[in-house]
């Protein structure tokens, strides 16, 4: 039960990732980025290059393949939902176009890339025993949700202190009102995306580093992550870390019960119990 | 020359225009005061001149600078600020937090400001720490204003800062409305509570259907019996 409880905040540190660039994007653009899982999986796919193809150490492709994938996305904005937004574009409208970046994206990982699944490397990492708490873990498994934790507490602390953080909290709060407070809200948009997609890469390499890569990899995620973002409240960075943790602890808690191939209902379930009991979510609802 | 000039603003939301040809003119350190029926096109008037909304039609004019085509912040840094008549605090930011937005492209000193607001909106001193969405609604009025004058602006658009209170807050609202004035900011006011705004302003404009109606002192239009009846309840 431990061990389930330690793979699940693992794999929730890892949704978090996701699910703060998303609720970020979500609550300053107001639309869902149906897009954002396979901005995590190009991520990971980046890194791959990197690593494999260019023979960089692991941790100056996991920075750049950041870099690279906070650029792209700031020019997919540019060049894919701005000029929707530009023209009043509905919330749907916006939403439905991430869907065929989403197919974009997955095909041009398999494009390239090719189907089958990929590993950043081959090396056996041999699990030990933590005393006491009776826990089996491997020292890549510790690696992993420490960067996760290092950048989520990062990315808290730069919301939280800092004069930028605070004005894209702002701006998600209350886009009009971010404006006429003289804040520069396309500053703001560009360093959202920055930091989404950042982010979001991060996550991919993550995951592809517990698990394995494959072109579906972000399309499988996504689901998790709009339930971890829906379940903390659209907009609220906390919000998606919260939502992230308890979607990762209830799809792990629940293999005992349910075929793991089912994890991911475990997800939808949580998803529509939260748009049925409390659709603002456990960190929203302020004033009418 | 006057601090502030509209000039037959035609604007609107989409096809139809819901201003259509209207003027106003606010002097330095003025109280002007807008009033008129709902729908007449006051908070459309209001979002205009802020920026938030392209007029069609018209310019405006903020000390002989155009300000017409300006993007909203930029109108901040000229010197106007705005206070929406609903949502207009962040609300998961705690008071101090949406004072320090409010500051955003401030040069001066911030906290000395601050110190300033508290001052002025003593109830907010104690409640800084927490998030503005969980303050009442006179509490969030007072958190919207003073965002709103952290930055010192020449003009405040105040867009129904009654709206929603208690008769005894409306009367608090007000005077610190006089009280705020008295250090030097003009204020553009549109007010539903027609009759007390008349009675603290110095000129007040009366619109309807998107135009102008009247056009004269505070003491003047609530003398005026055509007003008087249909916005100040007869006598």
């Amino acid at each position: 039960m431990l061990q389930l409880i330690v793979y699940g905040l693992i794999s929730g540190s890892i949704l978090a990732l996701g699910a703060i660039g998303l609720t970020l994007i979500y609550g300053i653009l107001n639309f869902a980025n149906f897009a954002h899982g396979d901005l995590m999986a190009l991520g990971a796919y980046l890194v791959l290059f990197f690593r494999v193809s260019l023979a960089l150490p692991m941790w100056l492709s996991f920075i750049l393949g950041m870099l690279c994938t906070a650029l792209l996305g700031v020019c997919l904005d540019r060049v894919w939902f701005r000029p929707l937004r530009q023209r009043q574009a509905r919330a749907a409208i916006l939403a439905i176009s991430s869907l065929g970046l989403a197919l974009i994206l997955q095909n041009l990982i398999r494009m390239l890339w090719g189907p089958q699944a990929q590993y950043y490397s081959r090396a056996i990492h041999f699990p030990f025993t933590v005393p006491i708490l009776q826990v089996r873990l491997n020292t890549q498994q510790v690696l992993i949700f420490a960067i996760a934790l290092g950048l989520v507490i990062l990315v808290s602390l730069f919301l939280q202190r800092t004069k930028l953080g605070k004005a894209m909290r702002a701006t998600s709060d209350n886009f009009n009102l971010a404006l006429v407070s003289g804040i520069d809200t396309e500053r703001v948009v560009i360093l959202t995306w920055l930091l989404g997609a950042g982010l979001a890469a991060a996550g991919g390499v993550l995951l592809g580093m517990s698990v394995r890569l494959q072109p579906i990899m972000g399309w499988d995620l996504l689901l998790p992550i709009f339930a971890a973002t829906i379940l903390g409240g659209i907009g609220s960075p906390y919000g998606a870390m919260v939502g992230a943790f308890i979607i990762g602890l209830a799809e792990e808690l629940s293999t005992p019960f349910i075929p793991t191939e089912y994890k991911t209902a475990v997800s939808l379930v949580l998803l529509v119990l939260v748009l049925l009991v409390r659709p603002r979510g456990l960190f929203a609802g302020w004033n009418a | 020359m006057a601090l502030l000039e509209v000039q037959c603003i035609t604007a609107g939301y989409g096809e139809l225009p819901i201003l259509r040809s209207v003027n106003l003119r606010v002097e330095r350190q003025e109280i002007v005061a807008i009033v008129g029926p709902n729908g007449a096109g006051k908070s459309t008037l209001m979002k205009t001149v802020a920026g938030l909304l392209k007029p069609q039609d018209g310019t405006i004019l903020l000390d002989g600078q155009d300000i017409t085509h300006m993007r909203p912040h930029r109108i901040v840094q000229a010197g106007i600020c705005y206070v929406p008549q609903t949502e207009n605090v962040f609300p998961s930011l705690t008071v101090e937090e949406n004072l320090d937005m409010g500051a955003f492209i401030r040069r001066g000193d911030v906290r000395a400001k601050k110190a300033e607001m508290y001052a002025l909106f003593p109830d907010l001193r104690e409640k800084r720490k927490l998030r503005a969405g969980y303050l009442s609604g006179g509490q969030r009025q007072m958190v919207a204003m003073a965002r709103a004058l952290m930055l010192d602006p020449r003009l405040l658009l105040l867009d129904e800062p009654t709206a929603g209170l208690s008769p005894m807050l409306v009367g608090v609202m007000l005077e610190k409305i006089v009280e705020i004035h008295s250090t030097g900011v003009a204020m553009l006011i549109v007010e539903q509570n027609a009759r007390q705004a008349l009675q603290r302003a110095h000129r007040g404009y009366v619109l309807a259907m998107g135009q102008n109606r009247y056009e004269d002192t505070g003491q003047a239009l609530l003398a005026h019996p055509e007003i008087r009846a249909m916005f100040l309840g007869g006598r």
